[in-house]
C-alpha cells in the first residue's frame, strides 16, 4: 500500500465509497431476489394446490379432514387414512434412522481408524444418491419377502408384549407400514448421518482432549461434550430427514400396500398422501382430482406443522440449557 | 439416380408451392387415452407408418385424460376403457367404436394349487373381494372344487391402486353377478375396496400376487402369461367352466349383444355364450363426427379400418383379441352413417 500516493487515495475516497455502496446495494438486491424466489415458489405451489383442491377443501372442509372414506364411485373423500399413513411411516423411519445415524456418525468421527473414515463416509453419501424407485424395487422384490418370513416371529415375540403388542398383529404380508418405515429409514439415513458427521467434526479438539484428560470415558465425551456442542445442528439434520420421509413417494408406493386403512398394527397395509396422489392422479377426473390436489395441499400443512413442532422443541431445548 | 433427383426436385417444388401438399403426404394424427390399448396401438401405428407414411402418435395418459383431451379438441381421437353415454356423445358431437378386445383373469398364488386348477364363479369372486370369503378352504370355494385339497390359509386380496379400465370392467362384472357388491362397492375405474392391498398397474398387481402367499388378484391376460402366475378358471353366465384363452375371449365378443348396443355402449362382462370368458373387456375410440381437422380424422379412421383388416396378427401376438368380423362390419356401417368423411 505504501507505493500508492496518499493524495490519490484521499481523492478517490468519495468515489470509492459511493461505488462500494452501489455494489453493496446490487449485491443485497440479488440476494433478496434469490430468497424471494424461494418464497414465491413455495407460495405459488401452496396457492395452486389450494386452488386446485378448492372444491373439496371449501366444499366439504371438515368432512374431508375427518373422514376415513375414500370412495371414488360415490365421490366421497376423506384424508384421514393417507395423513395417518404418512405420519406413521415417517415416525417409524425417524425412530429407526436416528439412533443408527447417530452411531454411524459417532463411529466415523471418533472411533473408526483413519484409513476407514473416508471410504465409509463416501459409502454413506452414495446411499443418498440411489434413486428412490430403486429403493422401491429393492423393497418389493428383496425386502418384502424377507419381512414376510420374519413377521410371524415378530408377532410371536413382540406381539406378546401387552399394549405394545398391538403394533405387531396381523397377517404376514411383508408389505405394510413397518416395511415402508424401514425402507424410508434406510433412505433418510445417509442425510442424517452426513449432517451429524459434518457437525461432529466441528467440535474443537481442545474440548474433547480436556474431557479425556479429566478421565472421561469415550461414551461420556460423546454424550456430554460432542452432542451438547452440536445439538441444534443434529436436530436440524433430523428435521431434514423427516422432511424427506414425509414427502417420499415411489419407494413407499411399492411397499406400503396402498389401501385406505387406519389400523393399530404396523404390519397392516396403509397408504400415504404422496403415494395416493402418484397412484390415482392419472385417471382421476372431477371431484376425485380435486381431492388429490387437496391432499397435496394437506401434505404442505402436515409438513409445516411437523417442522413447526420440531422448531418449538429446539427452542425449548435451547431455553433449558440457558442459551 | 437422376430420376430420383428429378422426383425429389419436383416434390420439393410442390412442397414449396403449397404446404397443403405436405399435409396430404404425411399426416401426423394424435390420439390419447387408455393405457390398456397402448401396446397394440403403438405396434399398429409403427407398421401403418411404414405402409402409408402417416404417423399416429398415441399417448397413453389414461382413459380419463383421453376423454378430457378429445372434449377439449386437442387430439384427433381419444381412447377410453369406459364407453361414453348417449348424452355426452350428443352434447359434444362425438361418436365411439371399439378397437380391440382383451381378457381379465383372476391371478392367484396358492400353495398346492396348480395354474388353471381352481374354479371360481362370479358370486364367489365377489365374496372374496368383499372379505366375506376369507380362507381358501371356505365352503363356497370347496363346493366349486370337489376333489381339490384347499389350504386353510387366509386369502390376501390384491387390487389395483391406480384408476384403470381393468378395475372398471372387473368391478362391473362383480356388480352384475353380486347385488351385495353392487350395493357396497359398485363399479368404477377406482373404487373403495372393502379389503386388500393395492398394486400400481397390472405389473404391480402381478408382482404382489407373486410375492404374497395365498393371494388373489386380477390382471390383464398378457400379464398373467408373462409373469407365469397361477390363474383361475371361471364358471360363466351359461354355467359352464371356461379357461382364459383367446377362444373364450373371442366367444365373449361374438355372443355379446352388439346389434342392439347404440353407439357400441356395451360391456362384454358376463357375456351369455356357452364358451364366453366372463371378464372380457374392450376399449373405445372416441372421435368427433364433424371434426375440425377433417384430413386428420380421415386418416385416423383409415388407420382403424386398416387395423381391423391387417392388424389381427399383431394384436394376437400381444395377447389381445381382434374384433369379430360381424362387429367390424357394424362399425364400418356406423362410420358411413354417422361420420362425415
Amino acid at each position: 500500500m505504501s507505493s500508492i500516493p496518499a493524495t490519490i487515495d484521499t481523492l478517490d475516497t468519495g468515489r470509492r465509497s459511493r461505488l462500494d455502496a452501489r455494489h453493496d446495494r446490487i449485491f443485497r438486491g440479488v440476494l433478496r431476489f434469490c430468497a424471494l424466489l424461494v418464497l414465491a415458489a413455495l407460495l405459488g405451489a401452496a396457492l395452486s394446490t389450494l386452488w386446485g383442491g378448492r372444491e373439496i377443501l371449501f366444499g366439504q372442509g371438515l368432512h374431508f379432514l375427518t373422514s376415513t372414506a375414500w370412495n371414488p364411485v360415490e365421490d366421497d373423500y376423506g384424508a384421514l387414512a393417507p395423513v395417518f399413513g404418512t405420519l406413521v411411516t415417517s415416525l417409524v423411519a425417524i425412530v429407526l434412522a436416528v439412533p443408527v445415524s447417530f452411531g454411524v456418525a459417532m463411529f466415523l468421527t471418533e472411533i473408526a481408524p483413519n484409513w476407514l473414515r473416508a471410504p465409509a463416509s463416501t459409502a454413506v453419501e452414495l446411499l443418498a444418491a440411489i434413486p428412490s424407485i430403486i429403493y422401491g424395487m429393492w423393497g418389493l422384490f428383496v425386502f418384502v419377502p424377507f419381512m414376510a418370513r420374519i413377521e410371524p416371529a415378530l408377532t410371536d415375540t413382540l406381539g406378546r408384549i401387552p399394549l405394545l403388542g398391538k403394533l405387531f398383529q396381523g397377517p404376514p404380508l411383508g408389505l405394510g407400514l413397518l416395511t415402508a418405515g424401514i425402507v424410508l429409514a434406510v433412505m433418510i439415513l445417509p442425510f442424517i448421518t452426513s449432517v451429524m458427521r459434518e457437525v461432529f467434526l466441528t467440535v474443537p479438539t481442545r474440548l474433547k482432549e480436556s474431557a479425556y484428560a479429566l478421565g472421561s470415558t469415550r461414551w461420556e465425551v460423546l454424550w456430554d461434550i460432542v452432542l451438547p456442542y452440536t445439538r441444534s445442528a443434529v436436530i436440524g439434520g433430523i428435521i431434514l430427514g423427516l422432511g424427506r420421509a414425509l414427502g417420499e413417494t415411489m419407494a413407499v408406493t411399492f411397499v406400503l400396500g396402498n389401501s385406505y386403512n387406519i389400523t393399530s398394527s404396523l404390519l397392516m397395509p396403509g397408504t400415504s398422501i404422496s403415494s395416493s396422489i402418484a397412484n390415482e392422479f392419472n385417471e382421476a377426473v372431477g371431484l376425485h382430482r380435486s381431492a388429490l390436489v387437496a391432499l397435496g395441499f394437506l401434505l404442505f400443512v402436515v409438513t409445516f406443522i411437523v417442522l413447526l413442532i420440531a422448531r418449538l422443541m429446539l427452542r425449548q431445548l435451547a431455553r433449558r440449557e440457558g442459551r | 439416380m437422376l430420376n430420383a433427383f428429378k422426383t425429389f426436385a419436383a416434390s420439393a417444388t410442390i412442397i414449396a408451392a403449397s404446404t397443403l401438399a405436405l399435409a396430404a403426404h404425411a399426416t401426423d394424427v394424435t390420439g390419447a387415452g387408455s393405457s390398456f390399448v397402448y401396446p397394440v396401438v403403438s405396434k399398429w401405428s409403427a407398421t401403418y407408418a411404414e405402409k402409408t407414411g402417416n404417423r399416429i402418435n398415441y399417448q397413453s395418459i389414461g382413459s380419463g385424460g383421453g376423454i378430457a383431451q378429445i372434449k377439449a379438441g386437442t387430439v384427433d381421437f381419444g381412447a377410453t376403457d369406459m364407453p361414453l353415454d348417449e348424452a355426452t356423445l350428443q352434447q359434444f358431437g362425438l361418436g365411439q367404436f371399439p378397437d380391440v378386445i382383451g381378457g381379465i383373469v383372476p391371478a392367484l398364488n396358492v400353495e398346492g394349487i396348480a395354474p388353471g386348477k381352481l374354479v371360481l364363479d362370479g358370486p364367489t369372486l365377489a365374496g372374496i373381494y368383499l372379505g366375506k370369503i376369507a380362507t381358501w378352504n371356505d365352503a363356497a370355494i370347496a363346493a366349486l372344487n370337489p376333489g381339490t385339497k384347499l389350504p386353510a390359509a387366509k386369502i390376501t386380496v390384491v387390487h389395483r391402486s391406480d384408476g384403470s379400465g381393468t378395475t372398471f370392467n372387473f368391478s362391473n362384472y362383480l356388480s352384475k353377478v353380486s347385488p351385495e357388491w353392487k350395493a357396497k362397492a359398485g363399479e368404477g375405474s377406482a373404487i373403495q375396496w372393502p379389503v386388500g392391498i393395492g398394486g400400481k398397474g397390472n405389473q404391480g398387481v402381478a408382482a404382489y400376487v407373486k410375492q404374497v402367499k395365498n393371494s388373489i388378484g386380477y390382471v390383464e391376460y398378457a400379464y398373467a402369461l408373462q409373469n407365469s402366475i397361477g390363474y383361475a378358471r371361471m364358471k360363466n353366465a351359461a354355467g359352464k367352466v371356461v379357461a382364459p384363452t383367446m377362444a373364450t375371449f373371442q366367444a365373449a365378443a361374438d355372443t355379446a349383444d352388439w346389434k342392439n348396443a347404440r353407439n357400441f355402449n356395451l360391456l362384454m362382462t358376463n357375456a351369455p355364450g356357452a364358451d364366453a370368458w366372463p371378464i372380457t373387456a374392450t376399449s373405445w375410440v372416441v372421435m368427433y363426427k364433424q371434426p375440425r381437422n377433417a384430413a386428420n380424422a380421415k386418416v385416423a379412421l383409415d388407420f382403424f379400418k386398416w387395423s381391423y383388416e391387417h392388424g389381427q396378427e399383431q394384436a394376437r401376438s400381444l395377447d389381445y383379441v381382434p374384433l369379430p368380423d360381424s362387429l367390424v362390419k357394424q362399425i364400418e356401417s356406423y362410420w358411413a352413417a354417422e361420420f362425415k368423411r
